[in-house]
């Protein structure tokens, strides 16, 4: 009977093709809405290098306000970020595998000849651990030398997007480029890159691009440069030189360490713990000995990348799925019932109310299939016009690849929640046809 | 065939109460042709809803084909509905985006018939009516009088015990209305039992039996009268032709 039932349903379908588009349209754009919040909701709270979670822990240490914590609401975490000292002093640890101290700035790039016009690009100061540890792809070349971090040498890594735009996608390593009017030589070209959210820096939003651009971290004392993301302080300190930023407890260096075991982790907690203890007796770190390694997943937690508002959003897309659900079961009453007198005639012809439901319940599953895939495309068109609105980079992070991110289970997960919802909508209107007495119908004839 | 003894019906809002039947008796034996006439109101549709258990019943038993049906389940009265009773409405109840074929196949489907069966039983069925050159129309494309036909195939095709007509020949014209009853007696003459409602005496007269009903209660039996006094009745009434036209 499942056959004659499907034929039924499809010749019902085609019947009042208005009926049925407001349907179809209307399943789709509750599950559209769904799928794109949803997918943007797992792109933000997953976990975008989980396969190196046991591993990787962001470096944080409680020097802040004795009179109060760094956060209001979580006052047992420690500020996100380092001071340039201290980060400097537990940077000289050889206990982690690998390690890193970071933060992004800008800088103006330019080649000689002036064949390009020169772009204020987003760079990332850092030392070279960042490329291996992050697992970050190279087209061209690779990460610079330990020995360019402490020279510094002048070496860059660019991105793709740059190299395209600067070299036409040619392989530039051993090119030469300026930045800020110094000259550096490409030692590598970043592949594409795309990690949701950027979890190894959650100051300026996690939704951000990579860096274009990657110099040794050694630069920053050389060229005084500054921070781009946050820089935060506890107290008033009269700066008046770069080296005086530098020496400050303002914090603006982010710190990760690759501890490839428990032991090691150990090991390096205690060599935290004796820092902070050390700084203790020289006047600093007033607050109880707070020392944190904090692997990605937990990292996002505390910073809050995936917010209230997040969810709330989430709810509120489940919300406007129901009420689009809600005038789906109003406009399949309302189509059922207008059909009324033709199941009259079939009921009085044999057909059992069991029989009437099954035959409008496949009728439900055919409008809310087509809903369903109307919606998941309608869902990826939304995605790609979202990835575009918060691209700069197209090349990087175009919808193509915003949506490859996208892993499969978050969209067959909001796909078979709206299957399940719409048939459970379209359970009614196919209880209540089968329901009315089958004369009634027929006096309606 | 069909006995029906003390049943009432009544229908009930929040301000009146319709006494439809009244305990409402009737017997029917098997291949009777029995006409069922009344004013406007008077309880035939309701007879035939409940004699077609279509409605179920206030009071009063129901006995069908030696079975009672009084109490049934829904499914159960659906299936003998399906195996039992054909029926036959004044406005044809063709499903309007069915083709013939497809409207004579509902009441098979509904029997879970092999689809070789089913081809068979529809193609036989709407030769005795005569429409086998329509069968791929739709209804929307053929005359009253085909509709009606088109109805009696899908009624037919079950191979009924009986068959429910309520006004076969409302909607139809005058020549077409006796094609109609030619072709219900000729069903009848083979075995199948017919109850039909109807306002024209003409047509009730023949019938081997007339039950007039008024105010939900039989109120009048019309002797049964042997076949040959009601052929000679519809021949002083004009010829009639005995074998469906396609047109």
């Amino acid at each position: 009977m499942f056959g004659y039932y499907l034929k039924l349903a499809t010749r019902n379908l085609r019947r009042n093709l208005g009926l049925t588009a407001l349907m179809i349209g209307a399943v789709a754009l509750g599950i559209a809405v769904c799928v794109m919040t949803l997918t943007m909701y797992r792109a933000m709270s997953g976990n975008p290098i989980w396969w190196k979670n046991d591993v990787l822990y962001a470096v944080t240490m409680d020097f802040w306000d004795p009179q109060q914590p760094y956060w209001d609401d979580k006052p047992e975490l420690p500020p996100e970020q380092l001071t340039y000292r201290d980060a400097l002093a537990v940077f000289a640890s050889d206990i982690p595998e690998r390690k890193v101290i970071m933060h992004k700035a800008t800088g103006i790039l330019s080649l000689d000849g002036k064949q390009v016009k020169p772009e204020r690009v987003t760079t990332r100061v850092t030392t070279k651990d960042f490329f291996a540890m992050f697992d970050v792809p190279f087209q061209y070349g690779g990460a610079w030398t330990d020995a360019a971090d402490t020279g510094p040498e002048p070496v860059m890594v660019i991105s793709r997007r740059m190299n395209d735009t600067l070299f036409r996608g040619e392989n530039s390593v051993g090119r030469r480029i300026r930045w800020n009017d110094n000259e550096f030589r490409v030692v590598g070209v970043r592949d594409h890159w795309l990690p949701l959210p950027t979890f190894y820096d959650v100051n300026n939003g996690s939704l951000e691009e990579p860096e274009d651009v990657y110099i040794p971290f050694g630069w920053n004392a050389a060229l005084e440069i500054y921070s781009a993301g946050n820089t935060n302080g506890w107290k008033p300190e009269d700066i008046t030189s770069y080296q005086g930023f530098l020496d400050s407890e303002n914090i603006w260096i982010q710190m990760w360490v690759e501890l490839p075991d428990l032991a090691a982790h150990d090991r390096f907690r205690n060599f935290l713990d004796n820092y902070a203890t050390e700084q203790k007796k020289a006047g600093r770190y007033q607050r109880p000995l707070n020392n944190r390694l904090t692997r990605p997943d937990q990292w996002l937690v505390d910073n809050d990348v995936v917010g209230n508002d997040d969810r709330v959003l989430v709810g509120l897309a489940f919300a406007f799925l129901a009420v689009c659900l809600l005038n789906t079961v109003g406009l399949l009453l309302a189509k059922f019932l207008n059909g009324a007198s033709i199941t009259g005639v079939r009921r009085a012809l044999g057909a059992s109310r069991r029989q009437v439901f099954a035959q409008h319940l496949v009728e439900v599953g055919v409008t809310s299939g087509l809903g369903a895939l109307l919606g998941l495309a309608l869902g990826g068109l939304m995605l790609v016009g979202l990835r575009a609105l918060y691209t700069v980079d197209p090349a990087d992070a175009g919808g193509t690849q915003a949506l490859a991110h996208v892993d499969l289970t978050s969209v067959a997960t909001a796909l078979v929640l709206a299957l399940i919802a719409t048939m459970a909508a379209g359970l009614y209107p196919a209880w209540r046809i089968g329901r009315i007495p089958p004369a009634t119908y027929l006096k309606a004839q | 065939m069909l006995e029906m003894n003390g049943i009432s019906k009544i229908y009930r809002t929040d301000l009146i109460e319709t006494h439809a039947l009244r305990n409402f008796s009737l017997k029917v034996g098997d291949g009777e042709f029995v006409a069922v006439t009344g004013p406007s109101g008077s309880g035939k549709t309701t007879f035939m809803n409940v004699a077609g258990l279509l409605e179920v019943f206030d009071t009063g038993t129901y006995r069908l084909d030696g079975a009672d049906v009084s109490r049934l389940s829904d499914e159960q009265r659906s299936r003998l509905r399906n195996e039992k009773i054909g029926f036959i409405f004044q406005s044809f109840n063709l499903i309007p985006d069915l083709d013939i074929y497809d409207n004579v196949d509902v009441p098979l489907r509904y029997r879970r018939l092999p689809a070789k069966d089913r081809d068979q039983r529809i193609k036989s069925a709407l030769e005795v009516v005569g429409l086998s050159s329509r069968m791929h129309h739709m209804p929307s494309q053929l005359s009253g009088g085909q509709q009606q036909r088109a109805a009696i195939a899908r009624a037919l095709a079950g191979d009924p015990r009986f068959l429910l007509a309520d006004e076969p020949t409302g909607n139809v014209d005058s020549l077409m209305a006796r094609q109609v009853m030619d072709l219900l007696e000729q069903i009848n003459e083979m075995g199948t039992t017919i109850i039909m409602v109807t306002h024209d005496p003409e047509l009730a007269r023949r019938a081997h039996r007339n039950v007039h009903i008024v105010d939900g209660q039989i109120s009048d039996f019309r002797p049964y009268e042997p076949r040959a006094e009601i052929e000679a009745a519809a021949v002083a009434a004009g010829p009639t032709p005995m074998v469906m036209s396609q047109a």
